[in-house]
């Protein structure tokens, strides 16, 4: 363990301070770069037929009229692919028994799901691409489906496919301790609840984008892509494109909005790459709204039956779960669909002291559209089946749920300890985010309040989340098992000769201000003032091999790695100043662009002077100085698996019971991300991450049909969060750095999607609960609220 | 053939004359055919507000305007605004209140923004969030956008 240092906050530094990203200047003059606003010479479009129900044999692909249509080029099947793609397998050694057959990009002569690539037409606009489309003639006999995944595994479903005995994919078991012997116990309060996860999607605002480039001279692949992880993507169309990976170019540029959706190998981006080497031109594909509702990945869709038991005296003494989650036909490549059940029950019950833990999950495949990682993996289910419980189990022996919440919280000076599921936790602190939510709030008088209101009828709710978030993965992740998928990053920092310093680095910018902070700590720690600073991201060619954004690793793992490299090119730059001002190097040190003496702070030479006099007049040194002023240094968490985080959480709701309509009174929440670099940026990503959770939890669900039709593909019928009903959300921090590092910062980014829907249920539930009634199904639909309320009892 | 046209519109103070197919939605013959890519495209079907713009002083989502409707109009996208007055104000309370993340709802979250400025809309921020409220923005909490135009509303607009 190296860190964490302290002396960052001081008066005219970066880290810590509500710095302005220097992207929006860009952003607010419409001078952004996005996927679809570029154009290449002779380039073509793409647009796909897709499956119309969710399993079906092909028959037969007739594309005579629609090659009439004029500036179709070429009309793709999925055999035309079978030399040109290795198929693909999303399987990981970690998940042992993780099973999963073969993919291709276009459906061969099966389709799996509705929305799945028959065929793709490439033409001279997207537009006439979609007028082919509509003329291929296909003929389908359709087969029977297995869309319900609580059946999925049962005798009489049609096995998706036959080579295996059923459409299970994984199954795991958690057994610690004995719950059974809790449960025999006769001074014990058990309850126990049925949750249900509704089926919701990431919904970006720019949809899913590529331009692929094919130049044969140089058998060289250039890929702009709007997503997170350029190096993972070089390597997949390398190994799956049959491409040396050094001639595979991955460009990710300003990219509108990612939440995990833009980190998986689609079908449809992956046709439009091969089909521009084939081609030997750019092909532009731009999926369009109903093309990301019915193909963008799906999550969250689990049932949960939850137990918990509790002594008199409100002490957790078992949880127990069992959980099924169905994933579509295939387990996406090359994260997996099982990482999401794996973490639910990796989580549940973290915050806490669980003495006793029994989990099951198993992960089905059905006829639906793929599920995997979304923003948050697996942490708003978790908390809510633990704080759901926690609930339940303060109403069952009358005591205040914050009460029950502190007598089990894993108490502040007890680290490190291990969750009951085995994971490793540092530096956490859910007594004082608790103590500080509550003060916050006003508990108290706001209970007091809605204990008023009830006698008037008006039904208020109050409910809380203490949770855990996973954040600065190590190769624990996914490295260990097999996936070229990076849990380092890199740095590079170069001094130019103007004065400025250049940073390069392998975590990737999808709004979150990852290009600011890096910018931030490089400022700071090399001792420059920000402008003087530029940020490149987002290019496998000239920055170095990395992860790039996912699970909340920019600030913590792409943060360090700049620290890093900052310091050693202060280093450089100091040993080539001690030489030429002959002075020792511990005697200098770098201010506001100069490099000066410690102490009085005597500018003696400013940079632009020392880098010219390297670049260009290198005869008045000496012949055996080093002359790098470029340092590169890469990080990676290596004493834990993960840097967990913590936040305590609570939203006010009021529930219309003539009409079943919730309202979002107040949210407050209370994160410790570690050191914070940017308390603007990491505020408003606490903010728009919570608003997410209650999208989830009160309005956002992909529905479908028996049959397996997705019934809501446009955004009039799937709703999204707007900002008239939302409430204001009240952000406030703790600072636990992690001593993983040395600037201390752990990840913020997933926190508020991890935490909302659990605080929203409870706060649901709180005002049910004097009605005599409870719902745990997410989302809370008007209508799912008026079925509830049906039983109620409102004397 | 006999489904283009030919128009002229005034796209922030040039003035371009092209034939086009008469079922070109304005958003994507402001994209395609003249470069005009700051205005995005985020559903097509008129429900996010990404496309929304100014034509003769209306803010419009152009994915639900065809191009030759446009014709003879003056419009303003994003790139055309200027960088003083109600548009140079709220370019800066953005930037500074972070009212932004990803950027890609911001041309049209701006159009709103002075749409409301514009009509006068007080510093009142449940008016402002009802006002916004044809603006999806999947990155933000929104709050920071609706404190940003609030601050431009508290100053006089202007
Ligand atoms: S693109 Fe016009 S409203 Fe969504
Ligand atoms: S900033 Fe990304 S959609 Fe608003």
């Amino acid at each position: 363990m190296t860190g964490p240092r302290f002396d960052f906050d001081k008066p005219g530094k970066y880290i810590g301070q509500p710095t302005k990203r220097g992207d929006t200047k860009r952003l607010l003059r419409g001078r952004g770069k996005y996927v679809d606003d570029l154009t290449l010479p002779r380039m073509l479009h793409a647009a796909f037929l897709r499956s119309p129900v969710a399993h079906g044999k092909i028959l037969s692909i007739d594309i005579t009229e629609a090659k009439k249509v004029n500036g179709v080029i070429r009309i793709f099947k999925g055999s035309d692919f079978i030399d040109v793609v290795k198929p693909y397998v999303g399987v990981l050694s970690h998940l042992a028994g993780l099973r999963s057959p073969p993919q291709m990009p276009i459906a061969i002569d099966r389709v799996l799901w509705q929305g799945e690539p028959v065929a793709m037409v490439v033409a001279t606009s997207r537009a006439i691409a979609e007028d082919a489309v509509s003329l291929i003639e296909m003929d389908l006999e359709e087969l029977p489906a297995a869309t319900n995944m609580e059946t999925a595994l049962d005798k009489e479903e049609p096995i998706i496919h036959s080579e295996y005995d059923s459409n299970l994919s994984w199954e795991r078991t958690v057994d610690v301790g004995d719950v059974e012997e809790v449960y025999k116990r006769d001074d014990v309060t058990i309850v126990e609840k049925q949750f249900r996860f509704g089926r919701h999607t990431g919904v970006p605002l720019e949809a899913r984008s590529i331009i692929a480039n094919y130049d044969p001279s140089e058998n060289q692949l250039d890929v702009y892509y709007s997503g997170q992880a350029p190096h993972m993507m070089q390597n997949i169309y390398s190994k799956h494109l049959n491409i040396p990976e050094e001639n595979v170019r991955v460009i990710s540029q300003d990219v509108g909005g990612a939440f995990g959706i833009k980190i998986h190998t689609y079908g449809d981006e992956f046709a439009a790459t091969a089909v521009a080497k084939i081609m030997e031109r750019p092909i532009k594909f731009i999926a369009d709204r109903y093309e990301s509702f019915m193909t963008d990945i799906h999550a969250r869709d689990h049932v949960v039956n939850g137990k918990m038991a509790v002594s008199k005296d409100g002490k957790i003494l078992a949880i127990e779960f069992s959980d099924i989650t169905g994933i579509g036909p295939f387990s996406m490549y090359p994260r997996t669909s099982a990482i999401e059940a794996n973490q639910i029950l990796n989580l549940t019950g973290g915050p806490y002291v669980v003495p006793n833990y029994r989990a099951n999950s198993r992960v089905v495949f059905q006829n639906k559209n793929m599920m995997c990682q979304y923003r948050a993996v697996g942490h708003p289910v978790a908390m809510a089946i633990c704080d759901g419980l926690v609930e339940e189990a303060a109403a069952a022996i009358n005591m205040d749920s914050v009460e029950l919440r502190k007598l089990n919280l894993i108490k502040d000076n007890a680290y490190p300890t291990t969750t009951a599921s085995g994971l490793k936790l540092d530096d956490l602190s859910h007594h004082k985010a608790i103590n500080k939510l509550v003060e916050m709030m006003d508990y108290e008088k706001l209970k007091d309040e809605n204990n008023k209101l009830r006698n008037e009828g008006v039904h208020r709710g109050i409910g809380f989340v203490s949770m855990i978030e996973i954040t600065n993965p190590s190769p624990a992740f996914y490295g260990v098992g097999g996936a070229h998928i990076a849990s380092q990053d890199g740095a590079t920092i170069r001094l130019g000769a103007g004065g400025g310093i250049h940073v390069s680095s392998s975590v990737t910018e999808q709004g979150q201000g990852t290009n600011a902070i890096l910018a931030q700590i490089a400022a700071d720690v090399f001792g420059v003032n920000i402008d003087m600073v530029q940020v490149t991201t987002g290019d496998t060619k000239t920055t170095p091999y990395g992860g790039g954004a996912w699970a909340s690793r920019g600030a913590g793992i792409g943060g360090e790695a700049v620290y890093l490299a900052a310091e050693a090119l202060k280093d450089q730059v100091l040993d080539i100043a001690s030489v030429m001002l002959q002075s020792k190097p511990e005697d200098l040190n770098i201010s506001d662009g100069n490099v000066v003496d410690i102490g009085s702070d005597d500018n003696r030479i400013s940079l632009s002077d020392l880098a010219r006099t390297v670049y260009y007049r290198g005869n008045e040194l000496p012949s055996d100085m080093p002359l790098e002023l470029i340092a590169t240094r890469h990080y990676r968490v290596t004493d834990m698996p993960f840097v967990f985080t913590n936040a305590a959480m609570a939203a006010h709701i009021e529930l219309d019971v003539e009409t079943g309509i919730i309202k979002v009174l107040n949210f407050w929440a209370v994160e410790d991300c570690g050191r914070v670099i940017n308390p603007m940026l990491v505020d408003e990503q606490i903010r728009g991450g919570v608003v997410q959770g209650i999208g989830s939890a009160l309005y956002e669900e992909c529905l479908y049909s028996d049959e397996g039709q997705l019934l809501n593909v446009t955004l009039a019928d799937y709703l999204v969060p707007m900002a008239a009903e939302m409430p204001e959300i009240h952000v406030a921090h703790i600072e636990t750095p992690t001593k993983t590092s040395v600037l201390g910062a752990k990840g913020a980014g997933e926190a508020g999607t991890g935490g909302a829907p659990a605080a929203i249920i409870n706060a649901v539930n709180n005002a049910l609960r004097p009605l005599g009634v409870t719902n745990f199904q997410i989302p809370m639909t008007p209508n799912r609220m008026l079925e509830t309320l049906k039983a109620a009892n409102f004397k | 053939m006999a489904d283009t046209r030919t128009i002229t519109v005034n796209v922030n103070g040039e003035v371009h004359t092209n034939t086009i197919n008469v079922r070109k939605n304005l958003i994507d013959y402001l994209r395609d055919d003249l470069g005009f890519t700051g205005s995005h495209v985020g559903c097509e079907h008129g429900v996010c507000g990404a496309c929304t713009l100014d034509i003769n002083g209306e803010t419009v989502r152009s994915c639900l305007m065809l191009a030759v409707q446009a014709d003879g109009t003056a419009i303003t996208t994003i790139e055309g605004l200027a960088d003083n007055g109600v548009a140079g104000d709220l370019k800066k309370s953005f930037a500074e209140k972070n009212a932004l993340q990803c950027g890609y709802c911001t041309p049209g979250m701006l159009a709103s923004a002075i749409e409301y400025i514009n009509a006068g809309g007080n510093a009142d921020k449940d008016k402002i969030r009802r006002h916004i409220s044809g603006n999806y923005c999947r990155c933000t909490g929104y709050q920071a956008i609706v404190e940003a135009i609030y601050s431009v509303a508290e100053n006089g607009g202007n």
